[in-house]
């Protein structure tokens, strides 16, 4: 699904600061990816670089998706292909209606693939019974993207946005920040009702309790750039009664 | 330069501009203000670059002298040919058309046929009634202080044409002003709204006229009168315009204007808006949207004074520029001695899609009441980065993220206005706009 080979990044603003230093990876279709790490091992920017975000050079390294070269795409070809960012922080943008936004993203994305536009009613219909799913209401669905939602709102209009395109390939980047534990569960739910087929998941987080509600089948540790270790889901455990301290010393010899 | 030589650059641009003024008075209640407004005129003197209100633009596009627009003579004889439907065919408007200057009965809906609560009467048409023989003139002439209007002046000076309305009560159906034609030479019309107590109307203008207009709406409104008035100015044909509007609010009556201003090329256009609020419990509204592109100068004048007690104006403008077009806004506030209460509210913003693109606002607040809600701000950036990456991340295409966010952001002055049917027209027009300014 996708292959990330030695990928190193710095900040375009300040190329002292690098910040990925040999990324490898590799995500297998129909499974669910946890990226674990401490704060600042670069967990996040690896998710801005997967979706094309500017301020980063990518200086080494390759990413393929499906066959593509992602770092060729233009972040709209990107999603277009399939891949889904769920931001960590969610952007307001006042005066753009919710339905607007999603209809103008499935439209824009089918028109890239040389799909037709679906009709409105259809997808007025799809987009209302996705909603209910997640508990967004129909007075969510018309107000500004983003614009005056609570945290765990926003977490669960990305959470939408996702199940409404359908991608191939969803990256969440620490969606659980900033949740109640009842506002995680609701985000967990729509994640978890995406699973199945080849359907990837990457998922980004610091804390365990998230890999509760979406069980990963295959765990990473990040640390300073690059991944150290790879395990099962007893790796996310082992983070959780052990901390970061012995996996870092370990990969520090 | 110095005052000796800006002085004798005024006297011989007034004079270039007066010109033939006089040779076609005729008869009537034009006639008179032709004759007033070219004193008027004269004694102001055209507008020069260092006259306050013209800093931000420079008068010089309005200072050359347009040969009048003239009616084709070699017309065929069917009459001027049918125009493409006006964008407000859907609010099934009253329509009068100016065609280069004159009013076209052909092209118009029958006047007298206005129902029982409208009056009209086209100015050039003989004598006019009393109540718009006494009225034509007399906002302008007020207009003149604390700030000079002289093109204004020079409007009434060169007028050939413009239409009264009176309102007695509710006018169902809007009134729209439409101006054809596409000669290269200039026109000057003069128009004039009294509304009488608790009267209504919708007023809607559209259209070009000729290569250079310039368009004075007097509107007088008695107490309780509402007054929406909508402005379209997206003609790719135009190319310098130059319009006053002057309202008199009285009691509990409400104003409320809102013009969209597109424009690229080399085009000016300045539209200035004078309103007193003169009773208590009045309402003044004037917003605008502007989208500017090429080497465009699109300047929006208000003068906006509070003279009685709870009065409430607000003045929303928005504008997006891109290439090297500037937008100028020069926004007043003035709270007379006694107007407690006041209720004001002023926003000028802009989005420059260009480096190279400019926007100048000047805020100004005179305020001689102690009890007094005031407030004012202007802004002025780029798109914002985070949004747009935002949507492309969905699959949103660059041109159509920033199409999106531009709307949004003109839409808080679309919103201004009440109308929804006629709200949409204006969505429509803008969208247009903003599609080729992005291009």
């Amino acid at each position: 699904m996708l292959t990330i080979k030695n990928l190193h990044c710095r900040l375009e603003e300040e190329p002292d600061t690098v910040i990925l230093k040999g990324v490898d990876l590799k995500l297998e279709p129909g499974k669910v990816h946890a990226i674990m790490g401490p704060n600042g091992s670069g967990k996040s920017t690896l998710s801005y670089v997967l979706s094309g975000r500017d301020g980063y050079e990518v200086t080494a390294g390759e990413v393929d998706f499906d066959g593509e070269d992602l770092l060729e795409m233009e972040p709209e070809e990107r999603a277009a292909a399939g891949l889904f960012l769920a931001f960590q922080y969610p952007v307001e943008i006042p005066g753009v209606g919710n339905m607007t936004f999603l209809r103008e993203a499935v439209n824009s994305q089918r028109k890239l693939r040389e799909e037709d536009e679906i009709s409105a009613k259809d997808f007025l219909q799809m987009v209302r019974a996705k909603a209910k799913e997640l508990d967004i209401s129909p007075e969510m669905l018309k107000r500004s993207v983003n614009v005056g939602f609570s945290g765990g709102e926003k977490k669960r209009n990305e959470i939408l946005q996702m199940s409404v395109l359908q991608p191939k390939m969803c990256v969440l980047d620490e969606t659980d920040s900033g949740l109640d534990v009842d506002a995680m569960k609701l985000v967990a739910q729509g994640v978890n009702a995406l699973r199945g087929g080849d359907r990837s998941f990457l998922v980004i987080t610091h804390y365990q309790r998230l890999l509760d509600h979406i069980k990963p089948d295959i765990v990473h540790i990040m640390a300073d750039g690059r991944i150290v270790e790879t395990g099962g889901p007893e790796l996310a455990l082992q983070v959780e009664n052990e901390g970061y301290a012995d996996i870092l010393k370990r990969n520090a010899a | 330069m110095t005052d000796d030589r800006q002085a004798a650059q005024r006297a011989e641009a007034t004079e270039t501009l007066l010109a033939g003024a006089a040779e076609d008075a005729g008869a009537g209640a034009l006639a008179r203000l032709k004759s007033d407004a070219t004193d008027r005129f004269r004694a102001l003197g055209a507008p020069m670059p260092r006259d306050e209100y013209w800093r931000y633009l420079s008068p010089s596009a309005f200072n050359e002298k347009a040969t009048p627009a003239e009616r084709s003579t070699t017309q065929p004889a069917a009459g001027p040919k049918a125009p493409e439907a006006s964008p407000f065919a859907a609010a099934e408007p009253l329509t009068l058309c100016f065609v280069e200057g004159r009013f076209e009965p052909a092209l118009s809906d029958d006047p007298a046929a206005a129902g029982d609560a409208l009056e009209i009467a086209v100015l050039s048409a003989g004598a006019a009634p009393d109540w718009a023989s006494e009225q034509l003139g007399a906002l302008e002439r007020l207009g003149q202080s604390p700030v000079p209007r002289p093109l204004a002046a020079l409007n009434g000076a060169l007028a050939t044409d413009g239409v009264a309305i009176r309102v007695t009560g509710e006018a169902v159906r809007p009134v729209e002003i439409r101006y054809l034609g596409d000669t290269d030479g200039g026109v000057h019309l003069r128009h004039l709204a009294i509304l009488e107590d608790g009267a209504s109307l919708t007023l809607l203008e559209t259209g070009v006229g000729a290569a250079r207009y310039s368009t004075v709406l007097e509107a007088e409104m008695k107490p309780g009168a509402a007054f929406d008035h909508l402005r379209l100015q997206t003609d790719p044909r135009l190319r310098r315009g130059a319009t006053h509007l002057f309202a008199r609010i009285a009691a509990e009556a409400s104003f409320k204007s809102f013009t969209l201003a597109g424009a690229g090329d080399k085009r000016v256009i300045r539209n200035e808006g004078v309103l007193w609020m003169e009773g208590d419990d009045a309402s003044a509204h004037i917003a605008g949207g502007v989208v500017g592109k090429d080497d465009a100068k699109i300047d929006n004048t208000v003068f906006l004074t509070h003279g009685a007690l709870r009065g409430e104006s607000r003045q929303v403008f928005k504008n997006v520029l891109s290439d090297k077009a500037l937008g100028v806004f020069q926004g007043k506030i003035l709270v007379r001695e006694g107007a407690q209460q006041t209720d004001g509210y002023q926003i000028s913003q802009s989005v420059l899609l260009s480096e190279r693109a400019a926007f100048n606002a000047k805020p100004e607040l005179e305020i001689y009441a102690d009890d007094v809600k005031c407030s004012h701000g202007s802004t002025t950036g780029a798109l914002d980065e985070g949004a747009l990456f935002y949507l492309r991340s969905r699959g949103v295409e660059p041109a159509v993220a920033r199409r999106l966010l531009i709307e949004a952001f003109l839409e808080e002055a679309v919103e201004e206005i009440a109308d929804e049917t006629l709200a949409d027209v204006v969505r429509d027009q803008a969208r247009a706009l903003v599609v080729a300014a992005i291009r």
